[in-house]
């Protein structure tokens, strides 16, 4: 006889699991397992990409620009210059991939984010378990491009590991923001486009990346200044390079930083629990 | 009022021990989207075991009612306790021992079938080896042993909804909501989901239904409330509110939609009450076939008849003037 006519027995530690606990406190974990899981479907791409893309930037626009641009900037090689800024741009690139559909998906096109909620999951949890999730995908991602860098001599300096900390930094505060404005979207007009293409890339071209952001007129460095790219990459360079800047501009680049991660993870989690406890 | 919010997780399962008479009570439970009430001031009472029902078109805030019982929608007044407990202080402890099954599937497209379960239980608490059990029991009570590792969009439309009652399962809920769990399959996927409903009937599964049909509400609910515009309309068991609300039998005669409303007034005097619709004219009696022949002697020779047995769709029909499904 199968066990076709029973719904099994009831598994045991019942009592805990009904009561909640577990899923008050590690909830965050469980949504994160989820997430993963999920991108384990498509692990070659991200494999793929991962080691494709450092390659691909750092020979053309590193090596091959680098040809091109003679002048040492500010005490470094053009490549030095260049490599802490593409590696908080890969951040951010994985950051305008994985808050953005994803989360537009989990509300819309396959609402899991509803599913999550209907077990005993918060808002507040599905909000942070994206972020951890995301960490644990984007952190693999800047290491492969940092251990590049680090073949093609782009990092004089042994500080410059931090830049993987600081790269991530710099993908969680874009990413949490992109996050609470893609979970206030209901419908789909190509608002990740616009995204994409009027945040996402003026931001890696104006954001000191190529060339120092004072070689702008003073009307476009304001593009600079509110870039979490520019100070995630100011900031990868101090420690990559010894790039000299006020001591204090140092400390805003930081804060700045976290200041962005912590207003986009505030309003993410507000946004998250009012829509899916209208 | 009891509070619990001031307990361990452990000290509010010990007096949900003792709590539920009732597992869940509604007392004028009301829900506003601004100035519009979605549900308005209903109460209702489910017992442990029972399977009950929420009968009505759409748009009567079945779903809504649904949601604020599964603890995901806050109420904007009134009471409400399931299991004895507040939803407003104590959602995660309620949502931990129900089973939701939602309108529309929310299985996530990106994992396998079996994978559904798995990330599904983990929510629960449940560790990693017991959920991979758990899964392999589920997917054979929901037969759907041997598409484990398929992708969910490769499933038919009966599937899927045998998999999200299946996911609903894996804590073992002592509540199972199902929000419209048929609509949309076709006849024989249909009786095969009743099937697996019915069975956890037997068991003792405590059901709370909604539904717009009829047949269904006749299947599955013990008693049911029938719902429109936020309202409950009446209560009680499907035969009980046939005996209520309609007669023992009804005629449906058609005289051709110009004709209908002409006739009408021929046969007025026939059967109990006559209800007037664009398509056909039902003649509520207790005795079907003498009317029908009433209306032949009369003279008046309808396109097609029909005798039968009185259905929720009459009481429904009977209660607001409008058909279930419109």
């Amino acid at each position: 006889m199968t066990s076709i006519d029973s719904v099994p027995n009831p598994v045991p530690e019942l009592v805990e699991r009904r009561a909640g606990a577990k899923p008050r406190r590690w909830g965050t974990l469980y949504v994160a397992e989820h997430r993963l899981r999920a991108m384990r479907a498509y692990l070659q791409t991200l494999l793929v990409t991962g080691f494709g893309n450092p390659l691909l930037y750092l020979f053309g626009l590193g090596v091959g620009l680098a040809r091109l641009v003679n002048a040492p900037v500010g005490g470094a090689t053009y490549l030095e210059f260049v490599a802490p800024a593409l590696l908080a741009s890969a951040a951010v690139t994985v950051a305008g991939e994985e808050f953005s559909y994803p989360v537009l998906m989990g509300f819309k096109w396959n609402p899991i984010f509803f599913g999550m909620n209907a077990a005993p999951i918060s808002g507040l949890q599905i909000v942070n378990g994206m972020i951890l999730s995301i960490f644990v995908r984007m952190f693999p991602t800047v290491g492969i491009y940092y251990a590049f860098m680090l073949i093609f001599g782009a990092v004089p300096r042994v500080e410059g590991v931090v830049d993987i900390l600081v790269a991530v930094l710099v993908g969680m505060s874009v990413g949490i923001m992109i996050m609470a404005y893609t979970s206030t979207i209901k419908e789909d007009h190509g608002q990740m486009a616009i995204i994409q293409r009027f945040i996402l890339m003026p931001m890696f071209l104006f954001s000191g990346t190529f060339f120092p952001i004072t070689n702008l007129p003073i009307y476009l460095q304001w593009i600079g200044w509110i870039s979490p790219l520019w100070h995630g990459t100011q900031l990868g360079r101090v420690l990559s390079y010894g790039l000299v800047e006020p001591g204090l501009l140092t400390v805003v680049h930081v804060a700045y930083l976290v200041l962005l991660a912590a207003i986009g993870w505030y309003l993410s989690a507000r946004q998250f629990s009012k829509r899916l406890n209208a | 009022m009891l509070r619990y919010e001031h307990l361990s997780p452990s000290a509010v399962w010990s007096r949900l021990e003792f709590v539920p008479e009732a597992v869940i009570t509604a007392s004028l439970l009301t829900k506003k989207y601004k100035d519009f009430a979605a549900v308005d001031a209903i109460s209702f009472e489910v017992a442990p075991g029972e399977s009950f029902g929420l009968l009505g078109p759409n748009g009567a805030g079945k779903s809504t009612t649904m949601r604020m019982v599964g603890a995901v929608s806050t109420r904007t007044s009134g009471t409400l306790r399931i299991l004895g407990l507040d939803p407003d202080d104590n959602g995660p402890e309620i949502r931990a021992q129900l089973g939701v099954v939602p309108q529309a599937d929310n299985l996530d497209m990106e994992l396998k079938v079996r994978d559904n379960l798995i990330v599904y239980g983990r929510y629960f608490g449940i560790p990693r080896k017991q959920v991979a059990k758990r899964a392999d029991e589920l997917l054979e009570f929901a037969q759907l042993s041997d598409r484990a590792k398929s992708r969910v969009d490769d499933l038919s439309g009966g599937m899927k909804r045998r998999l999200t009652i299946a996911r609903a399962l894996v804590n073992d809920p002592r509540i199972l909501l199902l929000d419209e769990p048929t609509t949309g399959l076709d006849p024989q996927a249909r009786h095969i989901l009743w099937d697996r409903l019915f069975r956890l009937k037997e068991q003792g599964t405590t059901l709370v239904l909604t539904t717009h049909y009829m047949d269904e509400a006749e299947q599955l609910c013990d008693r049911l409330v029938v719902v429109d515009k936020g309202a409950i309309m009446a209560e009680g068991s499907p035969a009980a509110l046939i005996k209520k609300y309609s007669t023992r039998e009804v005629v449906e005669v058609r005289f051709g939609s110009e004709r209908n409303a002409k006739v009408a007034k021929q046969i007025e005097g026939i059967g109990d009450r006559i209800e007037v619709l664009p398509d056909r004219i039902l003649i509520y009696s207790n005795n079907g076939e003498a009317e029908l022949s009433e209306i032949v002697k009369r003279g008046l020779n309808p396109i097609t008849s029909l005798v039968r047995r009185s259905s929720l769709e009459d009481v429904f029909l009977r209660l607001t003037g409008r058909s279930l499904i419109e």
